[in-house]
């Protein structure tokens, strides 16, 4: 149902232009998971923002197209991207703490998004969709009445996740939903989130810097590296046979519990400065089979079968290029 | 003297503020109970690690072993020597063999400074070096946290630094002074993930280098069992699980544990560990639940659970835990 | 010896490509290059009044009494003949003194006053703040005035009062600024260093201090040359004797209803002129000097 061509994002700063998303296509079918890996700076964020457009200024989208059930969602004008916020896509963002309005109820929240978007609702059906979602939440319908700080930060972000889900959208996009969370709350928001993928049947975009997760939860993952779509495969395959140096060096960075005796290592050098990112490969600066020509080119997206696609020269030996 | 720094029952409760209006109505003042009795020793040149969710009162507790914090009650020993009351002058020349580094790498850099000034204050202010020495010494430090050519590096202020290269540098102002014990503060969570074997790599070295001691703190058991020698899991300001990593992994014996543990994600897809539910949330540091204080959320609770506190007390020599029901066993 | 040497020639290696990279950074660095030029030329005007001025400022009858702009008297002539060109010239170096001598008061007592009360925190720092929240409370003129009148006429009077009203801005920033400070982790880090109270006053939180005084100076300065005027404007500047745009701004009204503009206007766009500088200053400072976290 989601369908993205080419997406590139430019951020026009006064510093220079930076480039933020390159060239990064994928699609996604009804009932999916897709996760967004990368660290500082991959373009993880902007990636999430532009599919439901609202990347902050001075970023815009300059090529590309980002479809959603068919509609190129690029060019619609903003009257009518607004109608597709919160009911076609919606984004669940990062910090719970401050994207709660303090001085309003939780179950006003609920009932104030509900009818700006569907307007000849009457409020007592509101209220009634309301108690559902707080139920699938695991919120006692009482609590309608409490004001976000009377809640925990994990219960927070269910919120923030049931306000997201409501309208019953079928593109959700969760932006780091777990990263100022413990481990068990990170959990049970994981889980929430899955139970509720089930119940409604939605695609979902899971971003998050924690490989583990989204490993974990994930149908397909997209590995991101300043701003480019560097491997993209499912799970299991990136799992079993990575590819790309960034994403065995991401893979090899990871404790895992379930493994004794781990011997981890780092990815040497520093993320990219995006406003002077390096000639060709911008991974090459610290990839271990660097060659010569990946500082003077790009490589292009190569499909290596299984439905795996990775940038990179080195995996040119099977794979036929797809760009 | 292979004990390097002791706890004795430790404590830590902050007043709670309360508005003008409800100190008039209150009788009594609350406390959260930060750190609540906690009692364990480090052996010189281990790395121990004391785990946990956030509000367990981690941070707390090494805060105020490194003296950064007043203790409530309870006694502190360094080198056999007790520190719990140490004031003034006395106190700043423990900091020489006592250092902290801390969790956010953007804010334990002085904006102003450059960073080979900050690392050389410490050099400075007891009196090691200064001038032209001084700066021998920081750049080699700086060679040995690997930020070279270390020259080019020296006059940098911090925010031409990422996050990464800035926490080396807090590593090398730690190091600076050679010290023997060192308190390491959830140091790699704001880091990103393919630069945290980094760090860790380089506490790793120096303690084989310099013989450090380390008190780790961290909410991250993976990275936990990856670095520490033991470890302690706290909960509402208590231990209440202490053993060696491998013992804690493969044999935990609190539910508390037992839940954690089942809770972290593995980067692997095919594997889907069972979650062991926990009802309810963290009671807040107010108000602690009577008795155990995790029986509100435990799934074996029983009566006893709820009204006596649990004691942390050995079930093999070196595997501490503070449960009725492991003890009947 | 040699590290001394590199630090003096650092600063100065410093200033000159800092002033250059002012136009880099956008609409800010431009408010700042031109505040600095509005007030730079004034300075320069007024230092050589003594050479360029064509006449003698407070000579009377020089020329026709009260008469326009002409050729002879590009800014006309005042009431008594003297020649308001010549009176420009001169007449910004007593409200460039006071202002000068009022901001240097001002930071000798309420930025130290403002550190130390903040750093120590407890009853000092609450009384202390009792004490100045008090005299903050007061309108700014009316103390001003009020001291003018009790001090007398002269620059450096006129300077104390105006300093007086201003101490308690200084040190209401300075402190706001320093407790936050306190709290953030490199200050608690310095003290894990074990540090020493004056090395992480200095050190740590001063030069973190240093932005907001900048901005605060500038709109002293700003507002000490309006104050000037208005001081000397109600008759509590300084004595006939010396040229002074604030002066002449009393005059020029008397002046005004009898038709003539030119007393009042010249000496008036002048102080604006003046404040604004110093404000387009502070402005581009302050936006400037807030250190952008990289992450």
């Amino acid at each position: 149902m989601l369908e993205v061509n080419s997406l590139t994002v430019d951020y026009l700063t006064r510093g220079g232009t930076i480039r933020a998303v390159d060239n990064v296509s994928f699609s996604l079918e009804k009932g999916e998971t897709l996760g967004l890996a990368g660290e500082s700076g991959s373009g993880k964020s902007t990636l999430g923002l532009s599919m439901i457009r609202l990347i902050p200024p001075p970023g815009r989208i300059v090529k590309g197209e980002i479809r959603i059930d068919e509609v190129n969602i690029v060019d619609l004008p903003e009257s009518k991207m607004r109608v597709l916020r919160g009911r076609k896509v919606a984004y669940i963002f990062q910090d719970p703490m401050t994207s709660l309005n303090p001085v309003k109820k939780i179950g006003a929240h609920f009932v104030e998004l509900i009818r700006t978007h569907e307007p000849d609702t009457k409020k007592e059906d509101a209220l009634e969709r309301t108690k559902k979602v707080l139920g699938l939440l695991g919120i006692l319908p009482e609590r309608m009445n409490d004001y976000p700080h009377q809640f925990s930060g994990g219960m927070r972000q269910r919120i923030m996740i049931g306000l997201g889900i409501t309208l019953n959208p079928n593109l959700v996009i969760a932006d780091e939903p777990t990263t100022a969370l413990d481990v068990i709350v990170q959990a049970k928001i994981l889980d929430l989130l899955e139970n509720l993928r089930r119940v409604y049947g939605m695609a979902l975009i899971l971003i998050s810097h924690d490989l583990s997760i989204i490993l974990e939860r994930c149908d397909r993952i997209i590995v991101l590296y300043a701003g480019n779509m560097v491997e993209y495969a499912s799970s299991a395959e990136l799992h079993k046979n990575p590819i790309h140096p960034y994403t065995q060096g991401l893979l090899r960075s990871i404790p895992n519990i379930e493994l004794s005796d781990q011997r981890l290592s780092a990815i040497p050098g520093s993320p990219p400065n995006m406003l002077n990112p390096p000639k060709g490969c911008r991974f090459s600066p610290r990839c271990r089979h660097a060659e010569e020509k990946c500082s003077l080119m790009e490589p292009s997206l190569i499909d290596v079968g299984n439905n795996h696609f990775v940038k990179c020269f080195a995996a040119d030996n099977e794979g036929a290029a797809v760009e | 003297m292979s004990e390097i720094v002791r706890v004795e029952n430790l404590v830590k409760y902050f007043p709670v503020q309360k508005s003008l209006l409800e100190q008039f109505f209150a009788r009594k003042v609350d406390y959260v109970r930060a750190v609540d009795h906690v009692t364990f020793s480090i052996k010189r040149g281990e790395i121990f690690t004391l785990a946990g969710e956030s509000g367990c009162g981690k941070t707390t507790t090494a805060r105020v072993l490194i003296r950064l914090l007043q203790p409530t009650s309870g006694r502190i020993f360094f080198n056999d020597q007790d520190i719990t009351q140490l004031k003034g002058e006395r106190l700043r020349l423990l900091r020489r063999k006592m250092q902290m580094i801390f969790q956010d790498p953007y804010a334990s850099l002085n904006p102003r400074m450059r960073i080979g000034d900050s690392i050389g204050h410490p050099l400075e202010i007891y009196g090691i070096a200064r001038g032209g020495e001084k700066v021998k010494k920081v750049l080699e430090v700086l060679g040995k946290v690997g930020l070279t050519p270390p020259e080019q590096f020296i006059n940098l202020y911090p925010l031409n630094l990422s996050g990464g290269q800035r926490q080396r540098v807090a590593l090398a102002r730690s190091i600076i002074l050679e010290p023997e014990f060192m308190v390491a503060d959830e140091p790699v969570s704001m880091i990103d993930v393919s630069l945290r074997t980094t760090i860790i790599e380089l506490m790793l070295n120096f303690r084989k280098e310099l013989g450090i001691t380390y008190l780790f703190v961290t909410h991250d058991l993976a990275v936990a069992k990856y670095i520490s020698d033991r470890i302690a899991i706290m909960y509402l300001g208590r231990i209440i699980e202490l053993t060696d990593k491998k013992t804690l992994f493969n044999e935990p014996l609190h539910p508390y544990t037992q839940a954690l543990l089942s809770a972290i994600p593995v980067p692997d897809p095919e594997r889907r560990r069972k979650m062991i539910e926990l009802k309810g949330e963290v009671p807040s540091a107010i108000h602690v639940p009577s008795g155990c204080r995790f029986h509100t959320r435990c799934p074996y609770a029983e009566k006893t659970c709820e009204e006596r506190e649990p004691d942390l007390v050995p079930v093999t020599p070196d595997h501490l835990v503070a449960c009725h029901l492991t003890r009947k066993k | 010896m040699k590290e001394e040497n590199e630090t003096r020639q650092s600063i100065l290696a410093r200033l000159i490509p800092g002033f250059v990279s002012l136009t880099k950074h956008g609409p800010s660095g431009w408010m700042v290059i031109i505040g600095l030029a509005i007030v730079v030329v004034i300075v320069v005007m007024t230092a050589i009044a003594p050479w360029v001025a064509p006449h003698d400022p407070i000579k009377s009858n020089v020329g026709p009494l009260a008469s326009p702009p002409s050729w002879q008297f590009p800014m006309g002539t005042t009431a008594l003949g003297q020649d308001m060109l010549s009176r420009i010239l001169f007449g910004g170096s007593t409200m460039l003194q006071v202002s000068a001598i009022s901001v240097l008061i001002c930071f000798v007592i309420g930025v130290p006053l403002g550190l130390f009360s903040a750093y120590v925190g407890g009853n000092l720092d609450k009384t202390f703040s009792l004490i100045i929240d008090a005299v903050y409370a007061f309108p700014g003129l009316v103390i001003a005035i009020a001291i003018a009148a009790v001090l007398g006429p002269g620059v450096v009077n006129m300077a104390l009062s105006i300093a007086v009203v201003y101490i308690p801005s200084y040190f209401r920033i300075i402190r706001s600024q320093v407790l936050s400070i306190k709290e953030l982790t490199y200050v608690e880090a310095a003290k894990s260093i074990g540090a020493k109270w004056h090395s992480i006053l200095f050190k740590y939180i001063f030069p973190n201090v240093v932005p907001s005084i900048v901005t605060v100076a500038t709109v002293n300065f700003a507002d000490a040359v309006l104050t000037a005027a208005g001081l000397t404007f109600i008759g509590l500047g300084v004595s006939v004797s010396i040229p002074d745009w604030g002066y002449d701004l009393t005059k020029g009204r008397e002046l005004l209803s009898n038709g003539g503009w030119w007393v009042i206007t010249f000496p008036g766009v002048m102080i604006i002129l003046l404040a604004l500088g110093f404000t387009f200053i502070g402005e581009g400072l302050s936006e400037l000097l807030n250190p952008k976290l990289q992450r």
